[in-house]
């Protein structure tokens, strides 16, 4: 299989461009920790008043940074209204009973995604009763950033990998290597898969090191498997990868590679499910692999579900790839039919 | 068709929309022979190679390379095709780029090796084999171009203004090296618009607005018109208006 051959030019290219290579693996890394540190809440110490809750329910807050003192209803209530806790949890056989103050949306969200989390792995634990939510001041309109952290994931590894191999794709084509290797006994689609699979092992690394460093550094909220983690960043950057290409045959340099990123990068981050949108709008995220990715990252991170929840989102983005593959190798057509 | 000839060009028309970019070319190209294919700038040289190649195919008519009809994937194996641009990756070194071509044309990687140690000796390239492509003169990427396009030993080798770019010393003995592969059986296809390269072929076919104007060895050409040079005889062919 030729595909290999151009793999391994691609890996033994980017060996040499140090540069793209750690842009590709450091530059993500360093605008996660941006943008954790500007929103980050778990900094503060937060307390939560407990009622009544089991005794390892507690010490899963402990474990989450979260501070409990014990109160009785009446004096709960009075602590909550002088803000010398941010909620009161009761917990009455298995359904959690929560009043929070919703002052500030998101220390009050970091709180109840702990709150909620927490409740895994419990043995009195009753998925099928719904906890209930008290505000007492706020509301949860007024959640927006609940889901920043998968989605952010998802969109650095999207956008560094579509501008990367664009770009290796563009330049195959402007430098005349591309017409070179069309005068080989390649098959265009051994072409095409030779970018996937070369990028792809770059990817995984990328995918690999983001994934860690989210989760074991900054200590973002995770409870479901890194393995789906880690297997929908690949996905994601395999998507990107494929559209990047895509993408590259029809900008003449690389400039105009660069222009594309509003066209095609932007929106897609708007409608990945970050902000919330009206029915209609967040309609035409549906289109876009990116709130796919966004959907799976968030539901296993922050909601704890398994595979058998993201696999449509994942086979959507299978799907996304394939087509972009196949388009990728009818468009090389162009510069030669067989 | 005639299949005595190593290339056969037969009535062939390329169109680019509605531009004809060829009007119906034909023309053959004996086994061992170095056909030249001269003409000024823009004039269907390079489409003509490109189709020879394999690279594109022509709107009409028929292309056969050693009695196969193109474009056929299999037969480009046995062809060698060097471009006008230099399709170098600048961030390998030569003899990566040159050991990604070699095993693309399936050649396993001791081949390669010797391969590589011979066509960069070929081109005078021997003390630059590890140096990165970036670091290279425009010459030395013109030879570079030259031994990628022959490392897999090609039937049929095709250089699109092969010697642009490299001093009369090396441009002889790459015209010597042209010589003798032909004597060992390839077929070569140069086009070219320099005149003196062309009086070095064996063959020449003269093209102007895509169309072919004349045909012959050298010294037939300059006899048919009583010219002295090939540079006339071209202007001749061509009209009278010298171009530049």
């Amino acid at each position: 299989m030729k595909s290999k051959i151009i793999a391994i030019r691609i890996l033994t290219q980017l060996k040499h461009d140090k540069r793209t290579l750690m842009l590709v693996l450091a530059a993500p890394l360093l605008m996660l920790t941006l943008v954790y540190l500007i929103l980050d809440t778990s900094d503060t110490d937060f307390t939560v008043g407990i009622i009544n809750a089991p005794q390892n329910y507690v010490e899963n807050l402990y474990k989450n940074n979260i501070k409990t003192i014990r109160y009785n209803e009446n004096s709960s209530q009075k602590a909550l209204e002088n803000g010398d806790i941010i909620a009161t949890v009761n917990m009455i056989s298995g359904k959690l009973n929560i009043n929070i103050d919703g002052s500030n949306s998101q220390k009050s969200n970091a709180v109840l995604t702990i709150l909620e989390a927490s409740k895994l792995n419990q043995t009195q634990n009753r998925p099928d009763l719904k906890t209930e939510v008290n505000y007492v001041y706020g509301s949860s309109d007024l959640a927006m950033f609940d889901n920043f952290g998968g989605a952010l994931i998802g969109i650095l590894v999207f956008f560094f990998v579509f501008l990367i191999s664009g770009i290796s794709f563009l330049k195959e084509r402007t430098t005349g290597t591309l017409e070179k290797l069309l005068s080989t006994p390649i098959k265009r689609f051994e072409i095409v898969c030779g970018y996937a699979i070369g990028f792809g092992i770059l990817t995984i690394f990328q995918s690999l090191l983001i994934t860690l460093f989210v989760v074991y550094i900054l200590d973002v909220m995770m409870v479901g498997s890194i393995w789906l983690v880690l297997l929908i960043t690949l996905l994601s950057a395999m998507t990107a990868l494929t559209l990047g290409i895509l993408i590259s045959t029809a900008a003449a340099s690389e400039f105009q590679m660069v222009q594309f990123i509003p066209i095609i990068i932007v929106p897609q981050i708007f409608f990945s499910g970050l902000f919330d949108l009206s029915p209609t709008w967040s309609f035409i995220g549906k289109f876009m692999p990116l709130y796919y990715v966004a959907d799976a990252l968030n539901q296993v991170m922050i909601n704890g579900n398994g595979f058998s929840y993201i696999t449509l989102d994942i086979l959507i983005l299978i799907g996304f790839s394939s087509v972009f593959i196949i388009m990728n190798t009818l468009l090389l057509k162009k510069y030669r039919r067989i | 068709m005639n299949n005595s000839d190593c290339i056969v060009l037969d009535k062939v028309n390329k169109y680019f929309g509605n531009k004809q970019v060829l009007k119906n070319i034909s023309f053959n190209v004996p086994y061992g022979c170095i056909f030249g294919l001269l003409g000024p700038s823009g004039c269907g040289k390079t489409t003509t190679v490109k189709i020879i190649s394999g690279i594109t195919e022509s709107s009409s008519g028929d292309t056969f390379v050693l009695g196969e009809k193109m474009p056929k994937l299999l037969l480009m194996n046995k062809i060698g095709y060097m471009a006008q641009s230099d399709a170098l990756y600048s961030d390998m070194s030569a003899a990566e780029n040159l050991a990604f071509f070699a095993s693309l044309y399936n050649m396993d990687s001791k081949e390669v090796k010797k391969r590589l140690i011979e066509v960069m000796d070929l081109v005078n390239l021997s003390d630059h084999m590890n140096k990165p492509v970036k670091a290279f003169s425009g010459g030395m990427k013109r030879r570079l171009s030259l031994a990628m396009s022959i490392i897999h030993n090609p039937k049929v080798l095709i250089l699109d203004e092969p010697t642009v770019g490299i001093d009369p010393l090396l441009r002889k003995s790459i015209w010597n090296e042209l010589y003798k592969m032909t004597s060992a059986g390839v077929t070569i296809l140069v086009t070219t618009h320099v005149m003196d390269e062309a009086e070095k072929c064996h063959q020449l076919a003269m093209m102007r607005d895509g169309l072919l104007i004349a045909q012959g060895s050298p010294a037939e050409l300059q006899k048919q018109i009583g010219v002295k040079s090939i540079e006339e005889a071209f202007i001749y062919y061509g009209g009278g208006e010298i171009e530049e």
